[in-house]
């Protein structure tokens, strides 16, 4: 008797070929999760409708009537809407992630770099940074920041002041705001007009070095041009800009710009805890250089702010952005901490009070949630481009 | 984490198959046992005492129910939430009675899938200040930042009183009252605004008291009720009668100490409402004697609140508006007949 060959099994029958059976598994995984999915859906929404719980999304048209501490568009508390308090809540989200992930990466570079010191000082300090503020976990971080900012800091009318133009009291830091008056346009066409003459000098500078190899003093020329030219125009033109300043008036202060102590505390542990992180990355990236790169350069002669800048950095780069992105991420879904010290973010203002005040606990959740993943997903695409142009080309 | 919290709530919602029909009173004498659904700390209405055991006039009022219907008022279990979690609980059955000072408000009452059962406490909207500001009045209060909580009708109240008075303010919203509080003793601000009851409460929580005053300014009505979910009315009758039961267990003068004594009363109105005549615990589902259970083992309205807001507690809240009607006040029990 002639055994049969695999090709003759599989097409001995129906059920019997690897693929067909492949796909009916799979047809039958999937329609139990579409069958369990919605079960749980219509579920949700029969049980809603027999308590008599609104639905849908018109709440947002309606007034929210409350007052938010920090609004970064006008917001007025007798008209604006629970859709403005979206928007502020979103905002401040957004504002408290950029200057986080701004301060985290500038730190998180210096002390992954300083970890790699030679000087034994700087080094162990880097270290001991890390290990601590690594471990600590970040919601205890940003209760600590906010008590040692608030407990650090005196009443309105004791303030730490500067120049009686710069206050710190507990409640924020407050500065003079620039009041814009006519004229002062000029000055801002001429602060373009500055850049623009940087870039062009830049771009001299460098085919003139490419050329004859001689160096331009490109940085202290461009600050220079960057600060005198607005600041000749602001003269010329009569000083159109004035500052308002904050003054105890009551109980506060009035006037100026205000920095409020919960966006201070969140921004010091969200920072301070993502750097560590960065600078682990950056440190890993560091090393993974191969050293004969970094002992080629030194015989070329070049001094050790150059190796690092012109030829491990660029390297290191490739290996650093794929965690960082990692990082970034991170910080803005930890922001949503905010909600334990205050900071109206859009946790606080909108899954939080709006939540409360209109009782939609469905739509609201769901539209928070979207928020963070709309935020996550661009700020990933946005750093998959610049990972995919730093990588190694084939050449 | 208050978001997971609520995402898994919303994930209840979807397990329990329509919970509003299962009936509500059935479930709780199967499993025995009240889940009541309380604050994570208001003194004189639900707090813990320093042995861990719940104190209040919220927590009293739970005990009432666990009474009327197990005859049991060790049998509850208190179920903290913050402002903010606390409708969504009762919304997915996490709860079966919410006791949290909520304020009766029309928007809560028709669009929550909810129903409020009547008044336990009449409360009003006031401030709480440092006395070394010099303040007497909330009108002196133009420009200054108050500490509130989030999810109240505070909130509300207090834009609404600062427009018609023309002032300005700045608020920062905390997640619970203990923060609220701590923002306001590292003086984040600069008044705490709240119900007038919680306010004294929260004043007996600083370090030195006496050093701040409550204003005389009552901003707001801040009718204080139980809630239960919308569309079970066995459960809503028998919730809302508890609280009757108490109240007319006060106005007839029958009080945990008497109450043995009050089963021997001739007196028709008594005898009916101790159940030992007419049918109004059998009505409601109940044993007859639900109401000798209530006043036995908690107490009349007059008791719990003297007790644990009144006279005989560090609080010493004046009466007020909370005497029985026909002492001047609003507390009114429809007749149990």
């Amino acid at each position: 008797m002639n055994k049969p060959t695999p090709s003759e099994l599989a097409n001995h029958g129906f059920l019997n070929s690897p693929q067909n059976r492949a796909i009916i598994y799979q047809v039958i995984a999937l329609l139990a999760v579409v069958f369990v999915a919605y079960y749980f859906v219509n579920n949700m929404f029969t049980n809603i409708e027999n308590r008599g719980i609104s639905t849908g999304f018109s709440f947002l048209d309606n007034v929210a009537g409350f007052g938010i501490s920090q609004t970064l568009i006008p917001y007025d508390d007798g008209t604006s809407t629970f859709y403005d308090v979206f928007i502020v809540g979103l905002l401040n989200t957004l504002l408290v992630s950029v200057i986080g992930v701004f301060v985290a990466t500038v730190l998180g570079l210096m002390i992954g770099i300083g970890r790699l010191s030679q000087n034994f000082l700087i080094a162990k300090l880097s270290l001991i940074y890390i290990e601590t503020f690594r471990n600590i976990p970040i919601l205890l971080q940003i209760l600590f920041w906010y008590n040692v900012v608030l407990a650090a800091l005196p009443s309105p009318r004791q303030s730490f002041t500067y120049l009686d133009s710069v206050f710190l009291n507990t409640r924020g830091l407050l500065t003079p705001s620039p009041i814009f008056e006519s004229g002062s346009g000029f000055i801002l066409v001429a602060f373009i007009v500055a850049i623009i003459s940087v870039i062009f000098l830049a771009r001299w500078a460098k085919k003139r070095h490419e050329l004859s190899g001689e160096e331009f003093p490109v940085v202290k020329v461009s600050i220079a041009i960057l600060i005198l030219a607005p600041l000749l125009v602001y003269f010329i033109s009569g000083q159109p800009i004035s500052a308002e300043y904050p003054v105890l008036k009551g109980f506060n202060f009035k006037g100026g710009f205000a920095i409020m102590p919960e966006l201070l505390a969140l921004v010091f542990a969200l920072s301070i805890y993502t750097a560590t992180y960065i600078a682990e990355a950056v440190r890993a990236g560091i090393e993974a250089v191969p050293s004969g790169q970094k002992e080629a350069a030194k015989s070329l002669g070049l001094k050790e702010h150059v190796i690092l800048r012109k030829v491990v950095l660029p390297q290191a780069l490739r290996i650093i952005i794929p965690p960082v992105i990692n990082q970034y991420l991170n910080l803005v879904k930890n922001s949503s901490l905010a909600t334990a010290i205050g900071y109206p973010d859009i946790v606080t203002l909108f899954s939080g009070t709006t939540l409360n005040q209109v009782g939609q606990a469905i739509e609201i959740i769901l539209i928070t949630m979207a928020v963070y993943l709309t935020i996550s997903i661009v700020i990933s695409l946005i750093l998959n481009w610049v990972n995919a142009k730093m990588e190694i080309k084939g050449r | 984490m208050k978001l997971t919290k609520i995402v898994l709530l919303l994930g209840l919602t979807s397990l329990v198959p329509n919970l509003a029909t299962a009936g509500t009173l059935e479930d709780v004498i199967k499993k025995d046992s009240l889940n009541c659904g309380v604050s994570t700390g208001i003194p004189g209405f639900s707090a813990t005492d320093s042995k861990g055991v719940w104190k209040g006039l919220d927590v009293d009022f739970c005990r009432s129910v666990a009474a009327a219907v197990l005859g049991d008022t060790s049998k509850v279990k208190y179920i903290p939430l913050t402002a903010k979690e606390r409708f969504t609980a009762l919304q997915s059955g996490e709860i079966d009675v919410l006791a949290r000072a909520s304020t009766w408000t029309a928007t809560r009452d028709t669009s929550l899938g909810l129903n409020f059962i009547g008044v336990n406490y009449y409360d009003g909207q006031g401030f709480l200040v440092n006395k070394s500001l010099g303040i007497k009045s909330a009108k002196e209060l133009d420009g200054a930042t108050f500490c509130i909580q989030a999810g109240t009708t505070t909130e509300l109240n207090l834009t609404d009183y600062f427009k018609s008075e023309g002032m300005e303010y700045k608020a920062v919203t905390y997640d619970t009252s203990g923060q609220t509080i701590d923002g306001f003793k590292k003086g984040r601000c600069d008044a705490v605004t709240s119900d007038a009851s919680q306010l004294y409460g929260l004043r007996l929580k600083m370090d030195d008291p006496s050093t701040l005053v409550v204003l005389p300014e009552i901003i707001s009505k801040e009718p204080l009720a139980p809630v239960v979910r919308q569309g079970d009315d066995p459960w809503f009758n028998v919730v809302r009668w508890t609280m009757y039961a108490t109240l007319e267990a006060e106005e007839l003068g029958i009080s945990s100490s008497n109450v043995d004594a009050m089963m021997k009363s001739t007196s028709p109105a008594i005898q009916r409402l101790l159940g030992i005549s007419g049918q109004a615990g059998e009505n409601l589902g109940l044993n007859s004697d639900w109401v000798y259970q209530i006043v036995k083992k908690v107490g009349n309205y007059g008791e719990t609140f003297d007790k644990n807001v009144g006279k005989d507690s560090p609080l010493n809240i004046d009466r007020g508006l909370n005497k029985l009607w026909n002492q001047g006040g609003l507390m009114y029990s429809m007749p149990i007949r």
